[in-house]
């Protein structure tokens, strides 16, 4: 379900097929293996680098996979499963605030719930401008919102009245209005000219060269408490102290 | 290597020279010997209400950390000059009386953090760039200075524009996006810009205590990452009890 493939410094992991993209323990395995032969391909050949996630179809994704969860046959059951997915979903979020390179998500379709959630944990969101909504779906399904989630949410949407649109409200947000809202960063026309701009920026953003652990670093020291709910430790002072006396 | 004058009710604080005014211990504590002075002339004088602008000469306000002079003993500087910031934005925070920077010039890295550690920040239009450099430089940044980031700049997108992305901010944009609080074309009408609202707030006529208090309050993660104690609900219990005996009943 997650496809990744390179282009010269831009890493582009692709959600793939027609459907609702819903994330169930597969899509989530299968999102974090390619997050972990980023790092692995990195981690070989340091430089500056950059990702890009898109999606195919008409959804970016519409969020965890509650018919497989409420198929469990009772409530606490299904329950069970939906825990389980919130918990696997988790490690993800941690994945991206801590991965080694500036990352773009382009959103070329409907993200709701844990999609929204998997589009914000970038640091830039590009949407294409003809069709889709950015959507927090859980108060109209009756569902809490994990602990990360709100702190995710917190973290990336500043403005107090659009939390609370997205949150208490569960407004769907065309992409005019999560730019205007400052939600995502740009809306460019059709899906393929938001890939287009997701990659150009990515581009960019990789011929910067930064150092993608002090990228990583400074990520998180600029959203500690979104790190600290997916279980992301922060760098000490010594540590830093090292790193900053090694570029002297 | 910096100079303090008084106008009217302002003490001025100058960086002299037309350096980049780099941060080094000394630098940081000739600004510290002034900031203790500014401290105890206002608690002598009667005058009232003071405030501090802090400026500086030549084409920089502050490019940052004195990397030359760290590199020079790597296993001891480094920490001198982070501990001696420390310090000198602990003194900033706890000023008993407003506090405004006139950002006259160049402001990059550490620099950043001596500017937005005032309550105002007035920049220069027409020249210069507020510029995070560490990531372009690969320096991480530690989190007691981190902090007066997420402080002062709340916003997710700037915060990121500025510290992930390495942006060099123009003082228009920088005024747009709340990184500041006025461009003023001009360093000297920057400065005379910050003085006159220096004058402004002194006006008010602020008890120092109480001020430096609520804006500790205000900052209380910045400043518990730099060492300073918030008073305590005694101590501010204490502190009300006295200012509401001084006041007129018609002004409660």
């Amino acid at each position: 379900m997650f496809a990744l493939e390179r282009r010269d410094r831009v890493f582009v992991l692709t959600i793939t097929g027609d459907g609702e993209h819903r994330l169930n323990a597969d899509a989530i395995a299968s999102l974090r293996s390619s997050l972990a032969e980023i790092r692995s391909q990195v981690a070989a050949a340091p430089g500056g680098y950059a990702l890009v996630t898109a999606a195919e179809g008409r959804f970016f994704s519409n969020g965890f996979d509650l018919a497989w969860a409420n198929a469990a046959g009772t409530p606490s059951a299904s329950r069970q499963r939906l825990s389980s997915l919130v918990a696997l979903f988790r490690p993800v979020v941690a994945d991206l605030l801590s991965l080694p390179m500036p990352t773009v998500a382009a959103v070329t379709g409907h993200a709701a719930a844990a999609g929204f959630m998997l589009a914000i944990s970038h640091d830039y969101a590009v949407m294409r401008g003809d069709r889709g909504v950015l959507y927090m779906s859980e108060l109209d399904i009756g569902l809490p919102f994990p602990d990360y989630f709100m702190s995710l949410m917190r973290a990336k949407i500043a403005d107090i009245r659009t939390l609370r649109d997205v949150t208490l409200r569960a407004k769907k947000f065309s992409a005019a209005e999560a730019e205007a809202r400052g939600i995502v960063d740009s809306v460019h026309g059709s899906a393929a000219e938001t890939v287009e701009a997701a990659l150009r920026m990515a581009k960019e953003l990789a011929a910067r060269n930064w150092d993608g652990g002090v990228y990583a670093t400074i990520r998180m020291g600029a959203f500690p408490e979104a790190c600290a709910a997916v279980g992301l430790e922060e760098e000490g002072d010594e540590e830093k102290g090292k790193t900053f006396v090694s570029k002297l | 290597m910096c100079t303090l004058e008084k106008r009217g009710r302002v003490y001025l604080l100058t960086l002299t020279g037309t350096d980049e005014h780099r941060l080094n211990p000394m630098l940081l504590d000739a600004v510290r010997s002034a900031l203790a002075r500014v401290r105890s002339e206002a608690a002598a004088s009667s005058d009232g209400g003071a405030a501090l602008v802090t400026a500086a000469e030549g084409k920089f306000f502050s490019n940052g950390f004195d990397l030359a002079w760290a590199r020079a003993s790597p296993s001891l500087r480094p920490g001198l000059m982070t501990a001696a910031l420390h310090r000198t934005l602990a003194d900033l925070l706890s000023l008993p009386m407003p506090t405004i920077a006139a950002v006259t010039g160049h402001v990059s890295a550490a620099g950043c953090f001596l500017a937005l550690s005032h309550d105002y920040v007035v920049m220069r239009a027409d020249r210069g760039f507020f510029y995070m450099s560490e990531v372009d430089i690969g320096l991480p940044i530690v989190d007691s200075l981190m902090s007066v980031m997420r402080a002062k700049i709340p916003d997710p997108r700037t915060r990121r524009d500025v510290l992930l992305r390495g942006k060099k901010v123009t003082a228009a944009e920088a005024e747009a996006r709340g990184i500041v609080d006025r461009a003023v074309v001009g360093a000297r009408e920057a400065v005379e810009a910050a003085i006159a609202m220096g004058e402004e707030l002194a006006a008010r006529n602020w008890d120092g205590e109480v001020y430096a208090s609520i804006r500790k309050g205000l900052f209380k993660e910045v400043c518990k990452g730099l060492g300073l104690e918030e008073a305590s609900g005694e101590e501010a219990a204490a502190a009300a009890a006295a200012a509401l005996t001084k006041q007129p009943s018609s002004k409660l």
